[in-house]
């Protein structure tokens, strides 16, 4: 971690494509350097007051030279458009199948939580070749999460989830850096990544005091705030069952119909009044400030994890 | 053209008298409605902010000399970058190029007396003064820890500096610009001599043109946003604030809004002053005159659209990212036609290596570097990884200092002798030139490794294995520093000791030539008519010309 | 035009060439601002766009805590003192300074009644607890969204309000200037600027009315 370096080491599957993609972008500018720059000097040095350099007839434009080095820069563009474009379409789309970790930034450190329940500080642990994805918040300032040997960083928000994943392909330790301002400490909001062999990930996993796991946890949250009270079969009151929730269409009072992620869950835990399911009434107090972040993040997991189950007869 | 260019402009002697500096009086100044003198205070007040930022810029690469910091507190750090930030950017960059240069010599340019609206002019000037008091009151009162940037929620709800005070320097000092936008557009569009038709204008009214709308048009955002700030420190109803159902990104499409076109009001002047440098010093009509015209234009209204690509990575949505990365693509193709034509207009030139266009060689050296880094942050995959980096700090430094200063550098050089009647020393100016453009390149060009490394911006304490490159940058920035204090030395000097220039000692063609140096209250004697296009230059017959300070 | 050919140029700036130069720069002056003053403004239309689009239920409900016959006599109002202020130009131009001033003061007159109803209003929604933070209560879902409505309505009628308030004060000093005949002589730019200020002023109610007040009365 602690070497002098020219660049940055690759250490995960993205890594490779953008590289690649500043070493061609680098390679067009050394082009355009070279378009620009050796003209300049071969003209100066011709053209220089005094010398006797044929200066008859001076062309004041030409609209097809114009047009030439209009089209072609703006072809090159959007060729190099379009490649960045495809790439980051795919950094975008969380993979199926990933290692989920939680991320919770706040003034003026990372709190990790992994599935399984182990939890750190500023430091994240994970197994090489295997896509881990981090389901990310904040619980004040904007942050971003950094990881620049992964070639990956994403805006953490307060209020909204925003998502990064990567496939660790080399093991060793990366920074972590917060590379949104986010007030005093700024620059000490770091922390590293640890990628580890698979076994030694399992090992890791197994050390320090026993957790129960996230969706445990969300479990038990979901039976001691008194969520179970309403949101189950035998209910006296009417509430949505959430089985079979999760990533399916929920239609709303208002007519519309919305998908069932997890910003729809949080935003119904925290503002209930915001998006009624239909045929339902508006009888849920909010849970905003008596939760904290990784707790709804917990009641998450627990409805995700209940949303693979089918619904029970009413 | 008017008799006057022929002028001997060799035999020099006395300059003449009365001029617009022949008054002395506070009042005379502090009152006056003349577009050159409100250049000049404008010129003053600018450097005030300037020093003051500068001295923030050197104690931060002071500080980042050791991975460790040690000279400063966190909070210290946070606020000199604040400080640097607002103050260069809003009370520097912005009223450059446009307010000095382009107040004293725009109206010459359109052969008028005046700008359209005098006493607004002064007005503001007045603003910008009051706008500053705010500023300064905020620093004395304990600076801001924002960032120039200004991101919500951290400058509404947990801040705990004197954000509002910085904010209603911003505002009041916007309202400055738009006077002055205001200002520009309405004399270009009705104050030009007779015969002075939109495409003879000089390139540098085009381009002012260009910012000025952009001035008119972005700048009341700004003020908008920062209002809504400030309301929001006072009152905290929370429309930034996701706790009470409000939205921070919100606050970022507003304020990349305006500060992306405000980018562009920060280098299209220097494209300008680069445009008449080039053709004045290769004796040469500018190549493609009416293509660099409308890239201006177009780099104005495109210049609108690609906010976006400031907010790749703040959860904004992937095909608002695709859309704002394909215009940003387009909007550097009309600055790439300006950096090709004036590339060609030095062919068959007469090229003459004085002070100003040795600053506008270097300005096109920095600015296409600049330009093309550009086009790494535009790229969404790569942008991903460069994004608040230092990258971007060196990207954006290589053209608003490489570009716009330099070119505001060039620009003063230039018409220096128009603006005291005297020349500045041509070796020292030479030896300046110099200095900055090599200091220039060994402050900021280490630092696009270093952000690819993955330093990020605004960090004062940083991982040991990135400290070479901080000295590299430190190291540099003294050079700078030293390119930046010669000129303010020898124009000082100069102004009472230098060589009397006569009307014209660079014989240029534009109609501000055309007038004694320095220039009479209202300009002209006699009201020129123009017959010709501008730049209309002979570099056959200007091969061994021998100008006067050269 | 035949009226301003053969006038005198005594108020002809010395930056200027004559009469028509400096009547277009200041006209044209006028309209760039207007420009500003719509982006100005805008900042806060998107404010309303996107919190509209993210609470419509709640904007609805909010909006129909506004008085819509106050907003409606309002809008009528207004649009009746811009056809003040466009005789008024008229009068200026044909040099009949009587009506001019009288013009000017129903111009200022119909201004000031606007603004005792916003005040009318205003102090209505205290009573009602609509004021944000200050006394706000909301007794139907989502208080901090209504909030946010009210927070726009006040943000979007005040700043409104300081720009009638702005044209109240030029008509009545016009009119005041107005009596010295300065206006009557050939001189009437200035008329004209005020009443495209005015126009302008006009026009952003009359977008204000149906975002803030119609919303929530269909």
């Amino acid at each position: 971690m602690d070497q002098f370096h020219l660049f940055p080491p690759q250490a995960s599957s993205t890594a490779y494509g953008v590289d690649t993609l500043f070493f061609v972008l680098t390679l067009i500018s050394l082009f355009f350097i070279a378009v620009v720059f050796l003209p300049i000097l071969f003209f100066c040095i011709k053209y220089r007051r005094g010398s006797s350099a044929d200066r008859s007839n001076p062309s004041n434009g030409s609209n097809a030279v114009e047009v030439g080095w209009t089209t072609l820069p703006m072809l090159m563009g959007l060729a190099l458009f379009s490649w960045g474009a495809v790439d980051y379409f795919r950094l975008e789309r969380r993979p199926g199948n990933a290692i989920d970790v939680e991320v919770v930034g706040k003034q003026w450190m990372w709190k990790v939580q992994h599935a399984e329940g182990k939890r750190e500080i500023n430091e994240l642990h994970v197994p090489i070749n295997r896509t881990v994805a981090l389901t990310m918040i904040s619980q004040d300032v904007i942050h971003s999460f950094f990881v620049p040997a992964f070639r990956v960083k994403q805006d953490v928000v307060p209020g909204k989830y925003t998502s990064e994943w990567f496939k660790p392909t080399r093991t060793g330790e990366y920074h972590i850096f917060c590379s949104q301002y986010c007030g005093t400490q700024h620059a000490r909001m770091i922390g590293r990544v640890v990628v580890m062999q698979p076994q030694a990930y399992e090992n890791w996993l197994k050390t320090g005091e026993q957790t129960e796991s996230i969706v445990r946890a969300g479990e038990r949250l979901f039976h001691d705030r008194g969520c179970s009270g309403c949101h189950a079969v035998n209910s006296q009151f009417h509430a949505p069952l959430l089985q079979g929730l999760y990533r399916n269409p929920v239609p709303l009072a208002n007519g519309t119909v919305v998908t069932a992620d997890d910003q729809y869950l949080r935003d119904s835990i925290l503002q209930p009044a915001k998006q009624i399911t239909a045929g339902y009434d508006n009888i849920m107090p909010s849970f905003s400030g008596h939760l904290s972040e990784q707790e709804i993040m917990q009641l998450i997991a627990y409805v995700k994890a209940i949303g693979q189950q089918e619904p029970p007869p009413r | 053209m008017i008799s006057a260019t022929e002028i001997d402009i060799q035999t020099g002697g006395e300059f003449a008298r009365p001029n617009y500096l022949s008054e002395h009086s506070v009042r005379s100044w502090l009152l006056t409605t003349d577009h050159k003198r409100i250049g000049i205070l404008y010129l003053f007040t600018i450097l005030f902010f300037f020093a003051i930022a500068s001295v923030a810029a050197a104690l931060m690469r002071i500080e980042l000399l050791y991975p460790t910091g040690g000279l400063m507190t966190s909070e210290t750090y946070n606020k000199l970058f604040t400080i640097h930030g607002t103050l260069m950017v809003w009370f520097f960059l912005i009223p450059s190029i446009p307010a000095v240069l382009g107040n004293f010599v725009l109206p010459m340019m359109l052969g008028a007396r005046d700008v359209a609206f005098p006493k607004l002019n002064l007005t503001s000037w007045y603003l910008f003064v009051l706008g500053g008091a705010f500023a300064t009151w905020s620093l004395i009162r304990g600076g801001v820890d924002t960032g120039w940037t200004f991101y919500t929620p951290y400058s509404t709800t947990y801040a705990n500096s004197h954000v509002i005070s910085m904010a209603a320097g911003v505002f009041v000092a916007g309202f400055a610009t738009i006077i002055t936008g205001i200002n520009f557009i309405v004399t270009t569009h009705k104050m030009r001599a007779p015969g002075l038709t939109w495409f003879r204008l000089p390139l540098f009214v085009w381009s002012l043109y260009a910012t000025s709308l952009m001035m008119v048009l972005a700048t009341p955002v700004l003020a908008m946003t920062l209002g809504l700030i400030s309301l929001e420190r006072i009152w905290g109803v929370g429309i930034f604030d996701p706790n009470l159902g409000g939205d921070p990104i919100l606050f970022q499409h507003m304020f990349w809004f305006y500060s992306h076109p405000a980018v562009y009001i920060m280098i299209l002047p220097g494209m300008g002053v680069v445009s008449e440098l080039i053709a004045c010093f290769s004796r040469k009509r500018v190549y493609g005159y009416g293509w660099v015209a409308c890239a201006s234009m177009a780099i104005a209204i495109l210049g609108f659209l690609v906010w976006g690509h400031h907010m790749f990575v703040s959860s904004q949505s992937v095909y608002a990212g695709m859309i704002f990365s394909a215009l940003s693509f387009l909007v550097a193709v009309p600055s790439g036609v300006k950096v090709f034509n004036w590339t060609a207009t030095l062919r068959k030139g007469s090229i003459h290596f004085a002070t100003p266009m040795l600053y506008a060689l270097g300005f096109i050296g920095l600015f296409v570097i600049g330009g093309l880094t550009g086009l790494f942050l535009a790229t969404l995959s790569v942008d991903v990884h460069v994004h608040d980096t230092y990258f971007i700090i060196a990207h954006f430094h290589y053209i608003m200092v490489g570009g716009m200063v330099t070119g505001f550098m060039g620009g003063l050089h230039y018409w220096w002798p128009k603006i005291t009647g005297r020349l500045y020393p041509e070796l020292w100016g030479k030896l300046a030139a110099l200095a900055t453009f090599l200091g220039f390149n060994l402050t900021f060009f280490p630092l696009f490794v270093l952000g690819y490394l993955g330093q990020p911006r605004r960090y004062h304490v940083y991982p040991p294995e990135f400290q070479v490159f901080h000295v590299l940058s430190t190291a540099g920035a003294s050079i700078l520093g030293v390119g930046y204090v010669m000129p303010l030395i020898y124009f000082i000097w100069s102004a009472k000791h230098g060589r009397v220039a006569g009307p014209n000692p660079w014989r240029a063609t534009g109609l501000e030539w055309q007038t004694s140096s320095p220039p009479p209250t209202h300009n002209f004697k006699v009201t020129p008519v123009v017959t010709s296009d501008p730049y209309n230059y002979s570099p056959e017959k200007d091969a061994d010309l021998d100008l006067a300070s050269i | 035009m035949n009226t301003t050919s053969n006038m005198s140029v005594g108020f002809v700036a010395e930056q200027f060439d004559d009469f028509q130069q400096q009547r277009g720069a200041a006209q044209f002056g006028m309209w760039i601002f207007l420009a500003t003053e719509v982006l100005f403004f805008g900042g806060l239309f998107l404010a309303y766009t996107v919190f509209r689009s993210l609470y419509p239920g709640d904007f609805v409900a909010a909006s129909h805590h506004t008085v819509v016959a106050i907003g409606g006599i309002n809008t009528a109002i207004l649009l009746f003192s811009s056809t003040l202020m466009a005789l008024a130009v008229r009068a200026a131009e044909l040099r009949n300074q009587k009506q001019l001033i009288r013009l000017l003061v129903g111009t200022a007159f119909f201004g000031i009644i606007f603004m005792i109803l916003k005040g009318v209003e205003y102090y209505k929604d205290w009573n009602d607890h609509l004021v944000p933070v200050l006394n706000f209560e909301w007794h139907q879902p989502n208080p901090g969204h209504a909030q946010i409505f009210f927070w726009l309505y006040f943000a979007m009628t005040g700043l409104h309000a300081i720009h009638v308030t702005v044209g109240i004060c030029i008509m009545l000093v016009f009119a005041v200037i107005a009596r010295t005949g300065k206006f009557t002589s050939g001189h009437f730019t200035p008329i004209e600027i005020a009443g495209l200020y005015w126009h302008f002023v006009d026009i952003v109610w009359i977008f204000l009315f149906p975002l803030l007040y119609l919303a929530g009365h269909r």
